[in-house]
């Protein structure tokens, strides 16, 4: 039996006039939650995306040398290669020349292995001189590191149009000549230095933020209004000051002739002569980012707190439980909630932080972002900086997944 | 023998801002064994005093004995009162085993002895089989349970409970009383309740302690306080009441003659005012005015129906009676019922010991 359509009060179906009328709905909803689509999509999305990206796209040298990776595909590597190589080489080095665009190509394989620089620019300069056929020979005769094996095989290493050697680098390793993976010098292995001092002083200035905010946040979920509502603007003031004034007033305050010298020298903990360095190093980079931050561990803690009912307290003593007791018992528990959602924030907040180390922080207190920074501004090595970058974020997707395992994201309690 | 000063408060005053007394020189004794109520409106001071009991508050003048001790310098976890909270106060994050089983671990009570004594506070309530779950996952009432469970677990020798049945439905409620009435009963605990419900206060207690303005107006049996009212506050506070305002006439042994505002006179009972002269308030229950008596009665008088209201088990008459508007007559629902219409005029009568001359409002 087939069952009878339902119609509404016009006659149209009545699935079809649902549908017409809910349209209107969704075609509002989606131009409401359009902009803030594509604003993430712009701001979030499309950068990381191409931060992921360039951090592994090695494409560049792959197109200017186009020829001589074709010829060098057929080779094993284990001995010089025929001719074939050094003709794509003698035309794509042409080529590059005559647009004078080889200097790219130094710098990239200068990376790949040093030698590379003075080799390219002498080639280069000499190959308008060189004549028809055995190329070989006439590469060789230009600089004899064209007839040595690992500047070919450095260079056939490059051909790949993706590549993940910054990862390695950004953990103080490389490939060796053979592709296999080894340790940087000893003297260059800095990443690793800067990785566990980000991590360092993210789990301090955790730490500090932390046990400087609980009894903050306790107080502001407890005092009457009118004080709590004082309390709380003090706590907010440094949200409506500029970061740059706030990093800065701490330069002011811990500078060597500073207030906070001074008062160190006039109590008598340090001599005039021999004041101790608050600034420009990792003691500059605690003190400032601790102070910083505090408010976002602030108020994730107070606004869990706000909902344990003071109750709860005088039932724990009421019961018998002394006021510590009744405190590690109850109340803290309930403020676990606050505690992990107050710690994850200030710990990513703290492993990205960039402005307080770069100011206050000088050579020993700078962090894995000023690397960033440095290589984003000044060394131009964006590829490296991407995959830095990279690291970083994985790094903080991992916290996270520990975290969420250890104490579960539902957990998490932001207000 | 039980101790009739099991619980003392001795001239206590309370101030929470330097400018006004919560509490002003109350005394108050509690025997041991007893079910007391504080009742009274809100801000009255009955919730500081239990505070104070409990020792969340400090007197700021005065003192307080529990069992012949001053407890003033006993800090709240040292005083061995179980108390049960207006929101129950039971641990979010703790299984209902968890919650009843804290008193006793911070006691060092041994673990088999102690679950003995959850598993005898569960059945005291009616819920066993519990102990695993969460407090979320109870009902109202049986938080309810819980949290006067947790509160007799460790056997104390009081128990203060500040308005528990507030957050309940009407229905709950009533059966809840009960319940812990018979608690009571059973256990012998001394218990000090507080609450704005006059049923409440009236079905549960031994005695009653009326709170207005931070001083026991009257400390009496439930009935004592219903039927013989010491002041207008108490008689308006405690179930419905009728009242003439006038001036007293003449003062003879148990009764006076009272000179309405609408200038009739009745005979009243002087309880507060005796002498001649003085401006008192007349209070009558409703239920103790008749509808044409057939005997005559001190007090007969003619009033007008002004509004009948049903209410299933009786109706209520609001009368124009000597000058009061608002007169109430209750009558009940029985087969041979008058004759009751608005408009109509009855005769009414009352015995003047019902009637009693107290202080003017």
């Amino acid at each position: 039996m087939s069952q009878e359509q339902i119609l509404s009060s016009d006659g149209i179906p009545l699935e079809e006039s649902l549908k017409k009328a809910e349209r209107k709905n969704k075609l509002k909803a989606v131009l409401l939650v359009a902009p803030l689509f594509l604003f993430i999509l712009i701001i979030y999305v499309f950068p990381i995306g191409d931060m992921l990206f360039r951090s592994v796209d090695d494409r560049m040298i792959t197109k200017m040398l186009p020829k001589t990776f074709n010829a060098m595909e057929k080779w094993d590597g284990k001995d010089l290669p025929d001719e074939e190589v050094y003709k794509g080489l003698y035309d794509d080095l042409t080529y590059l020349k005559k647009n004078k665009t080889y200097g790219k190509i130094i710098a990239r394989l200068n990376y790949e292995k040093s030698g590379f620089s003075s080799l390219i620019k002498k080639t280069v300069r000499k190959i308008n001189k060189f004549e028809e056929g055995n190329y070989k020979e006439q590469f060789i005769k230009v600089h004899k590191r064209w007839g040595k094996n690992e500047y070919l095989v450095a260079l056939k290493n490059t051909a790949p149009n993706w590549s993940y050697a910054k990862y390695l680098k950004g953990m103080d390793r490389k490939f060796d000549q053979d592709r296999n993976i080894i340790q940087v010098e000893e003297d260059r292995r800095i990443h690793k230095i800067l990785w566990l001092r980000t991590l360092n002083v993210a789990f301090w200035v955790t730490i500090f933020c932390f046990v400087l905010a609980y009894p903050i946040s306790h107080l502001l979920a407890t005092l009457p209004m009118k004080y709590s509502n004082l309390l709380m603007i003090c706590v907010l003031l440094p949200f409506w000051t500029s970061l740059l004034v706030r990093t800065s007033s701490w330069m002011v305050l811990l500078q060597q002739q500073g207030p906070i010298n001074d008062l160190i020298v006039w109590i008598g903990l340090a001599a005039d002569d021999n004041r101790p360095e608050l600034m420009y190093n990792v003691i500059g980079t605690f003190v400032a980012m601790t102070q910083i931050l505090l408010p976002f561990m602030v108020l994730p803690l107070y606004s869990v707190m706000k909902t344990i009912s003071p109750s709860l307290m005088r039932a724990g003593k009421s019961l018998g439980g002394t006021p510590l007791v009744s405190f590690v018992k109850i109340y803290f528990p309930l403020t676990i909630p606050g505690i992990g959602a107050g710690c994850l924030l200030v710990f990513i907040l703290a492993i990205g932080y960039y402005i307080t180390p770069a100011l206050v922080g000088g050579a020993s207190g700078s962090l894995i972002s000023n690397t960033i920074a440095y290589h984003m501004k000044s060394s131009l090595d964006w590829a490296f900086a991407s995959a830095l970058g990279t690291m970083l974020l994985v790094g903080v997707l991992a916290i996270y997944w520990v975290y969420n395992k250890l104490v579960g994201i539902d957990n998490i309690k932001l207000g | 023998m039980a101790n009739d000063h099991f619980v003392r408060f001795e001239n206590v005053d309370k101030s929470y801002d330097g400018k006004q007394l919560v509490v002003k020189g109350l005394d108050l004794d509690i025997a041991e064994g007893e079910f007391v109520t504080m009742l009274g409106p809100s801000g009255s001071g009955k919730t500081t005093c239990l505070m104070m009991l409990a020792g969340f508050e400090t007197p700021t003048n005065g003192q307080i004995y529990l069992d012949n001790k001053v407890i003033s310098d006993i800090p709240p976890h040292k005083r061995g009162i179980g108390m049960v909270f207006q929101n129950y106060a039971l641990f979010p994050h703790m299984t209902v085993y968890e919650n009843l089983a804290f008193p006793l671990r911070v006691r060092k009570i041994p673990k088999d002895e102690a679950d003995k004594k959850v598993d005898k506070a569960l059945s005291m309530v009616s819920l066993q089989g519990f102990e695993s779950r969460m407090p979320m996952q109870l009902s109202g009432g049986q938080q309810q349970r819980v949290a006067v469970a947790r509160s007799l677990v460790f056997d104390p020798q009081l128990v203060l409970m500040d308005e528990p049945l507030g957050a309940l439905d009407k229905n709950l409620r009533e059966s809840m009383q009960y319940e812990i009435k018979h608690i009571h009963e059973s256990i012998g605990v001394t218990v000090v309740y507080v609450t704005h419900d006059q049923t409440e206060a009236l079905t549960m207690s031994n005695r009653i302690a009326v709170f207005n303005d931070g001083k026991v107006q009257q400390l009496s049996s439930p009935d004592e306080l219903y039927e013989r009212p010491v002041n207008s506050f108490v008689a308006e506070f405690i179930g419905e009441n009728n009242t003439f305002a006038g001036e007293v006439m003449d003062s003879s042994g148990d009764q006076c003659k009272v000179k309405l505002n609408s200038g009739t006179e009745i005979l009243a009972n002087p309880i507060v005012a005796k002498a001649k002269g003085e401006k008192t308030t007349v209070s009558l229950r409703p239920e103790r005015a008749i509808i044409d008596p057939e005997t005559a009665m001190d007090n007969n008088h003619k009033g007008k129906i002004e509004e009948v209201i049903y209410h299933g088990d009786h109706t209520r008459l609001r009368l124009d009676l000597l000058g009061n508007k608002e007169f109430i007559l209750k009558v009940p629902n029985s087969s041979n019922r008058m004759d009751i219409k608005e408009g109509r005029q009855i005769n009414i009568g009352w015995n003047s010991v019902d009637c009693r001359a107290l202080d003017p409002k």
